[in-house]
């Protein structure tokens, strides 16, 4: 009967006792060995300067599984990739769990080595973290907290206000790729596919662009809401205009081909590994080759430029040469008949 | 993707614009009466490339639009019973009804799935035998040949759980009572093109013989759109009104005989509600009494209570092609996607919400 | 209206069938289409075919926009 109970997450593992203990130790201790965490203390105590970027996120994907990563992958690098949108150098992450009760121990023991792998790629250190354990149905499987700290570089400014007339609109890959493989394991919407999510860390493709030219003006990661909604928000915060051309957008055919079945535009479709750079018109090429030349930015393409007319608004050149108003992403994207 | 992309190609569009431009002569404005021609257009800017000559209004046909607040009420009163699932298109989740809305009872509790089709329903009730599940009946001929064979299939399998609120809606009758309004002068029609996939073109001959519009049947990528109005511009130039199919790869003038059959065998045509439009004679399905076991309204007893429209709202206008959303006071303003007053914002593909969403795009 | 996207029927079981859309795959109902064939691109609305896809028509179709847009290029 105890053999059992241990191969699900109970409320003990929450409590702070012995159970709590265990788990902490035998799984994340263990997992993501570290100085910091060895030491067991409240707090990971971090001997740093310089200019800090700070960031944090909340994941609550479903399902936790998903052709191409889990929720501890996309923890990981989307913290990262946060920190990384500030031209910084990603460094330490704090991990908080939050576990419905009956979560099987392998599911975790499972998410907690794609963690661990996941910061060993992006070059990253889990210091310090939180376990909490909630009665069934306060949370769906497992919610992950995180929060990330790394240092900018002298010289590094960027910013979504930075945008200037001119400038070039850079994208790192074909999109929609993530929200196409999440959703294609949704009940009610079943197709199968290859397509797996684009989760990956960018920072080093960002330390490459930097090399490539320090005057990255700059730089969003397009996650919920899709390219649309973090193109928005960069000629907002700008207050500049931004137009896109609609055929040099990289989109893999079965994205299409999945956004055709449901009635969903890839513009609003989420990304996990993906950026969107402005850069000024002298630096595009140079930057564009920079992102080519890493693996996570293979299908680069410059997509369009920011103008000084109609300020917050982006539009599209559609491919019959003819512009449309391109907007924020409202709600939900819900699959339609019509 | 094949039988699309190449419909997209933009060095064919510009030799149809190039023509269009040069043929047309006569001021002529078309309805496009479906919803996702509306779309097609508003998202490829096509309104933008065509001559001055040429004016083009939106139809009532996007289901979600037309359907009658009081209809939306019934489902979400169903809602409210404990052992209802409600599946349904994910379209009507957003649409207000008189006091509510199904994303609202959802987020409230209530037991309300969107589905990509009848066949995940058909499972949902198979995996849930103590549920009833109720699939939410909406669209016009393309859809409803659909939900008639998930009937057909529950009853093949002994499928005893599964039930249909029916609100479909039929094309031909609404267009003619439209056109006898007289409320807005019509020179050609763009013929809905999955419709037609079912009825065929025939249909619409009593739009051609009886009030002289020209009506081509169009496809729905760019190319179609495009291929369409230049044969209404041939047909208007020349002084005819026939019907015509430009989208001949996916439709036959005597459509679907095998879906019409389905149809026919567990549906009939009953006078129904369209939103601001009024009650329409034989434009609704019902279920046939071999199949009233099937349905929602009688297996269950609701009371949805009184509807009632939003004031200000003239999405009635706007569906008849009366009015457009710029004429309204609401929108952009209380009427947005984020916060819709009415139906034609809601949907995707209302003409409110592709003009609120597409614009006019910016020169240049 | 009626969402409705090509896709091609790979294998055919009883009155359903798995069909390819650029890539993904999905199973489909027949009901509507019990003529199908392994091999025929149809039209999906809502997981039915609603009709079979004729390869000949669309291709004189394309035609016919290639005949146009020669013919405007002649004259531009």
């Amino acid at each position: 009967m105890e053999e059992v109970l241990k191969d699900k997450i109970l409320l003990a593992h929450g409590s702070g006792g012995k159970l709590a203990h265990e788990l902490v130790e035998k799984s994340f201790v263990k997992a993501f060995s570290n100085p910091f965490l060895a030491k067991l203390d409240d707090s990971a105590v971090i001997d740093i300067s310089g200019r800090l970027a700070f960031t944090t996120d909340s994941y609550v994907v479903s399902p936790i599984f998903f052709p191409g990563g889990d929720i501890g992958k996309l923890a990981v690098f989307g913290t990262v990739n946060d920190l990384a949108m500030s031209g910084a150098r990603p460094l330490y992450l704090s991990l908080s769990f939050i576990i419905e009760e009956g979560l099987p121990q392998d599911e975790l023991n499972q998410i907690v080595n794609s963690v661990q792998k996941a910061a060993q790629e992006a070059g990253v250190e889990i210091v310090t973290g939180d376990t909490k354990v909630v009665n069934r149905g306060s949370a769906d499987k497992l919610f992950i907290n995180t929060a990330g700290v790394g240092i900018i570089p002298d010289g590094v400014d960027i910013s979504g206000s930075n945008a200037r007339p001119g400038d070039k609109v850079l994208l790192s890959g074909t999109i929609g790729d993530h929200g196409i493989a999440v959703l294609s394991q949704r009940e009610g919407l079943r197709f199968s596919t290859k397509l797996e999510s684009d989760c990956a860390p960018l920072n080093s493709l960002v330390a490459e662009m930097l090399n490539a030219s320090p005057n990255i003006h700059c730089l969003r990661d397009p996650t919920r809401g899709g390219l649309a909604t973090s193109l928005n928000e960069l000629a907002k915060q700008s207050k500049a205009s931004i137009r896109i051309e609609e055929e040099k957008i990289p989109v893999r055919e079965e994205v299409l081909a999945a956004c055709e079945m449901l009635g969903f535009d890839p513009l609003y479709v989420a990304n996990e590994g993906k950026l969107v750079a402005i850069v000024p018109l002298e630096d595009a090429d140079r930057v564009l080759k920079a992102i080519r030349g890493n693996k996570y930015g293979q299908d680069a393409a410059i997509i369009g430029e920011v103008r000084a007319e109609h300020p917050g608004r982006v539009a599209m050149k559609t491919c019959l040469g003819a512009s449309r108003i391109v907007d924020m992403l409202v709600g939900d994207l819900l699959p339609r008949i019509c | 993707m094949k039988f699309v992309s190449e419909f997209r190609r933009s060095e064919l569009a510009e030799g149809l614009i190039s023509q269009i431009h040069r043929k047309s002569r006569t001021p002529a404005r078309f309805m496009e009466f479906c919803g996702g021609h509306t779309v097609t257009i508003f998202r490829y800017g096509i309104r933008q490339v065509l001559p001055r000559t040429l004016d083009m209004v939106s139809g009532p046909g996007c289901p979600i639009c037309v359907t009658a607040n009081a209809d939306l009420d019934k489902a979400i009163a169903l809602s409210q019973i404990p052992e209802v699932i409600i599946a349904t298109f994910g379209d009507m989740l957003k649409v207000p009804g008189s006091r509510s809305s199904l994303q609202e009872v959802k987020a409230d509790g209530a037991d309300v799935h969107t589905v990509y089709s009848t066949m995940d329903a058909l499972r949902m009730a198979e995996e849930n035998p103590t549920k009833s599940v109720v699939f939410l009946g909406i669209g016009f001929e393309t859809t409803a040949p659909t939900i008639a064979a998930s009937i057909l299939q529950a009853e093949e399998k002994g499928i005893g759980n599964y039930y249909v609120l029916s609100m479909h809606k039929l094309c031909p009758p609404v267009l003619r009572a439209i056109l006898d309004s007289g409320e807005v002068k019509l020179h050609g029609l763009i013929c809905p093109g999955h419709v037609s996939a079912i009825i065929g073109s025939h249909p619409w001959e009593f739009i051609a013989r009886d009030y002289g519009i020209p009506c081509v049947v169009s496809g729905f990528e760019p190319l179609d759109i495009l291929q369409c109005v230049d044969m209404l511009v041939d047909q208007i130039e020349n002084g005819e009104s026939r019907v015509e199919i430009a989208y001949r790869r996916g439709v036959h003038p005597e459509g679907n005989q095998q879906a019409l059959r389905l149809m026919e065998q567990v549906f009939e045509p009953c006078p129904t509600q369209w939103r601001g439009i009024g009650e329409v004679p034989d434009s609704g399905l019902k279920l046939r009494k071999k199949y009233q076991h099937f349905d929602a309204e009688l297996a269950f007893d609701i009371d949805p209570g009184p509807a009632y429209e939003p004031v200000g709202c003239i999405c009635g206008d706007i569906l008849r092609g009366v009015k457009t959303p710029a004429d309204c006071q609401l929108f952009g303003k209380a009427c947005t996607p984020e916060h819709p007053v009415g139906p034609c914002m809601v949907s995707s593909e209302g003409s409110c919400s592709a003009y609120y969403l597409y614009g006019g795009g910016f020169e240049g | 209206m009626c969402l409705a996207i090509p896709a091609l029927i790979k294998v055919i079981e009883d009155k359903e069938a798995e069909a390819e859309i650029g890539g993904i795959t999905r199973r489909i109902s027949l009901w509507l289409t019990p003529e199908a064939r392994v091999g025929d691109y149809v039209l999906v609305h809502t997981g039915y075919a609603i009709n079979i896809l004729d390869e000949e028509e669309a291709a004189e179709t394309l035609s016919l926009l290639e005949e146009i847009a020669g013919l405007a290029e002649e004259e531009g």
